[in-house]
């Protein structure tokens, strides 16, 4: 079956003076799809989904919503989308109620009216419906601003970091929400600067510094991660660092959390290349070095590996 | 309709429920014009006034009792000699000094004219003028009163009809009671600074906290936005006047000749201006601190320039070219002359349509200013 499209964005050009947030991006969006635009920040994230939420003019290129001209039909486009922005947006002095009444009304709807759509998301939030939003803790505000973004049954939903600053648990409810939200058909576009989120996504984008470094589904994007990968650990981590930085075959180094995932020049994945004899040969060399409770193992990549092999490909490429 | 309904119940919810604004929207404005109105006061009385009798006669005594009697003067000295009346003045210990020259009496009564020096501390212009005016006035009455026994002395057979006495009627406030000039002028500007403030830094603060991003997606339209806004303040101003009529009847004791629908007719337009202008300065300020910067600067102008603290006929030519685009001045113009002289629609026609005209200016400059692509 032909999916057709939510969103499609070509050669997306935006400066803000001499900034340039966006450098020319292109992407689809398939209707229905749980898609993901992960990059750190000022990747460009928020300056694309505000194009998208009718919110901000490109300087050049085509951006469509719905099969609609983002600039020409932004009144039908905001009848259909809903939009969270990354900073809490509702009025602090209303009530969780209020801000609900409030945007439905908007809508030209009611909350009775629509109460089906955003059930999951508001029951949690129903005992504190007369609190005012101001009051309400970070992941609770998440869960209104979305069912503010929900009440007028849009098609699709634009969100910008939506779990930056909130706790882990709410974070995991979150994205149980959103996999929900895209199992009724509604395309959900979100961003994100925390790599794990990737997984969760349908298909990802990864963005830096304005450009679109790749799009495909998360286990197509590992899959094509260009080295076998190690995680590395010893006693001293800085001196590890600059050890392997001074060994001739490492391809890139990177601290993740207590390891240090290592690539090798010579083990490309295509080449199957003997692990145990890089493995061998690596523990030796660290050893020379003097470095005690040398912990070497293979591990699968995760997005944030590919994400840093990406950028450093893009920075080989542009160094000239 | 039912959306701008919606908006403006949230407008009143927000209003209502900020406990900081309420005071400041429904008892400062009461406040200043109780103060205001009391102490913006152009009248002087006691004025410090240093009395040198040269002559000690029973004219010039009758002179001094008389000036001393008035309400305008306070006798702050009395000296022989044109020094001391100086060194009065040097130190100021008084606003003026009289001097009676020696052989006052005398020479008045043969000579039938006689010449007194007047001395008046002119630093402050006003309180200088006021002072000469009032000594003249004394003066002449004085003048009246012995001539009248003189004549009745000697029988001359003048008769009295051939005397004549200028008497002034201050129209539409026979008192000249400053508190029935100035306490319509307030009102105006309390009106006004509510109007242009409340308006500005309502929407700015939208901006500044952000609310304003997720109205802006939504489908709202541009007229149903800016009614959402306006409308609110529009009946809070109208409130905030009413207010202001009820202290003005109750307290100060104004008269009210006029229709009084006619000034609420008024203040629609004037307060659609005046929130219009708030509208305008929100369009290009990003924070409450320059919205709050940007409308003092013109409320500034606009309240010195309104006439109420100085006369738009004492100003310069080009000033007073400058006051025709001083809204407050239509407003102040319009309030006294339907309220104490009780013109109709057709008098206050030109007012009208002016601040009509203005205000569909300044509105369709906000609009137009007010993009919704943030």
């Amino acid at each position: 079956m032909m999916s057709t499209l939510a969103v499609t964005v070509d050669n997306l050009i935006k400066n803000y003076g001499s900034q340039n947030a966006l450098k020319g991006v292109s992407l689809e969006v398939n209707q229905g799809e749980l898609f993901g635009i992960i990059g750190p920040d000022g990747a460009g994230k928020t300056t694309l989904i505000r194009i998208l939420a009718t919110l901000l003019l490109p300087d050049a290129g085509q951006a469509e919503v719905l099969g609609m001209e983002v600039e020409g039909h932004y009144r039908q486009i905001r009848n259909r989308m809903g939009y969270m922005p990354g900073r809490f947006s509702l009025y602090q002095d209303l009530t969780v109620l209020e801000n609900l009444q409030l945007f439905a009304s908007i809508y030209q709807t009611t909350l009775e009216e629509n109460y089906h759509l955003i059930k999951d998301i508001y029951q949690p939030l129903e005992p504190f419906k007369n609190r005012k939003a101001g009051n309400l803790s970070g992941g609770m505000k998440q869960k209104l601003a979305l069912s503010c973004a929900m009440i007028h049954e849009p098609e699709i939903l634009f969100l910008d970091e939506p779990t930056t600053g909130v706790d882990p648990v709410s974070r995991n409810e979150f994205w149980e929400m959103l996999i929900k939200l895209k199992a009724r058909g509604i395309t959900v576009l979100v961003s994100t600067p925390y790599m794990d989120e990737a997984d969760l996504c349908d298909r990802v984008a990864l963005v830096q510094e304005g450009q679109i470094l790749s799009v495909d589904t998360p286990v197509a994007i590992i899959s094509r991660f260009p080295s076998k990968l190690f995680a590395i650990k010893s006693t001293d981590k800085y001196q590890l660092i600059k050890d392997l930085q001074a060994y001739p075959s490492t391809a890139s180094v990177f601290a993740f959390g207590e390891y240090l995932h290592y690539t090798d020049k010579r083990a490309h994945s295509s080449e199957r290349a003997p692990e145990q004899a890089l493995e061998q040969e690596l523990h030796q060399y660290l050893q020379d070095r003097g470095h005690r409770d040398i912990h070497i193992k293979s591990i699968e990549p995760t997005i944030e590996d590919c994400f840093m092999a990406f950028m450093q490909k893009e920075h080989k490429w542009s160094a000239p | 309709m039912r959306i701008i309904q919606f908006l403006v119940r949230k407008e009143f919810l927000q209003i209502f429920r900020n406990k900081g604004m309420l005071p400041i929207i429904f008892i400062m404005p009461v406040i200043q014009l109780v103060v205001l109105a009391n102490a913006a006061n152009f009248e002087i009385e006691n004025l410090k006034l240093f009395f040198i009798d040269k002559d000690q006669s029973t004219l010039s005594r009758l002179l001094r009792s008389k000036m001393d009697g008035s309400n305008y003067f306070l006798l702050s000295g009395f000296g022989l000699s044109s020094q001391d009346g100086a060194t009065a003045l040097d130190r100021n210990q008084a606003d003026l000094v009289i001097e009676i020259p020696s052989g006052f009496e005398k020479k008045l009564v043969r000579e039938n004219t006689q010449k007194i020096q007047l001395v008046v501390n002119a630093i402050d212009g006003t309180k200088g003028a006021l002072a000469n005016f009032y000594a003249l006035e004394v003066i002449s009455q004085f003048n009246q009163e012995i001539r009248q026994d003189f004549q009745a002395i000697n029988k001359v057979g003048v008769s009295p009809f051939n005397r004549l006495q200028v008497e002034y009627s201050h129209w539409f406030n026979p008192d000249l009671n400053y508190k029935t000039f100035m306490v319509p002028g307030i009102l105006v500007l309390l009106v006004t600074m509510i109007g242009a403030f409340l308006s500005a830094m309502n929407i700015v603060r939208e901006k500044e906290i952000g609310t304003i991003e997720q109205l802006n997606v939504t489908p709202i339209k541009k007229y149903q936005f800016i009614t959402g806004k306006l409308l609110p303040f529009l009946i809070l101003g109208l409130v905030e006047l009413t207010i202001g009529f009820i202290i003005a009847k109750v307290v100060f004791d104004i008269p009210f000749v006029g229709s009084i629908f006619l000034i609420y007719g008024f203040a629609v337009i004037y307060l659609t201006l005046v929130l219009g202008l708030g509208l305008f300065i929100s369009t290009f300020t990003e924070t409450q601190q320059q919205a709050m910067f940007i409308t003092w600067f013109f409320l500034v102008i606009f309240i010195l320039m309104g006439g109420l603290f100085t006369a738009i006929e004492n100003m310069p030519l080009w000033a007073q070219r400058i006051t025709l685009f001083n809204p407050v001045r239509y407003f102040i113009e319009v309030v006294r002359m339907v309220m104490l002289k009780g013109s109709g629609l057709m008098d206050i026609k030109w007012h009208a349509l002016i601040v009509f005209l203005y205000a569909v200016g300044v509105n369709g400059l906000a609009i137009y200013r007010y993009r919704k692509t943030v």
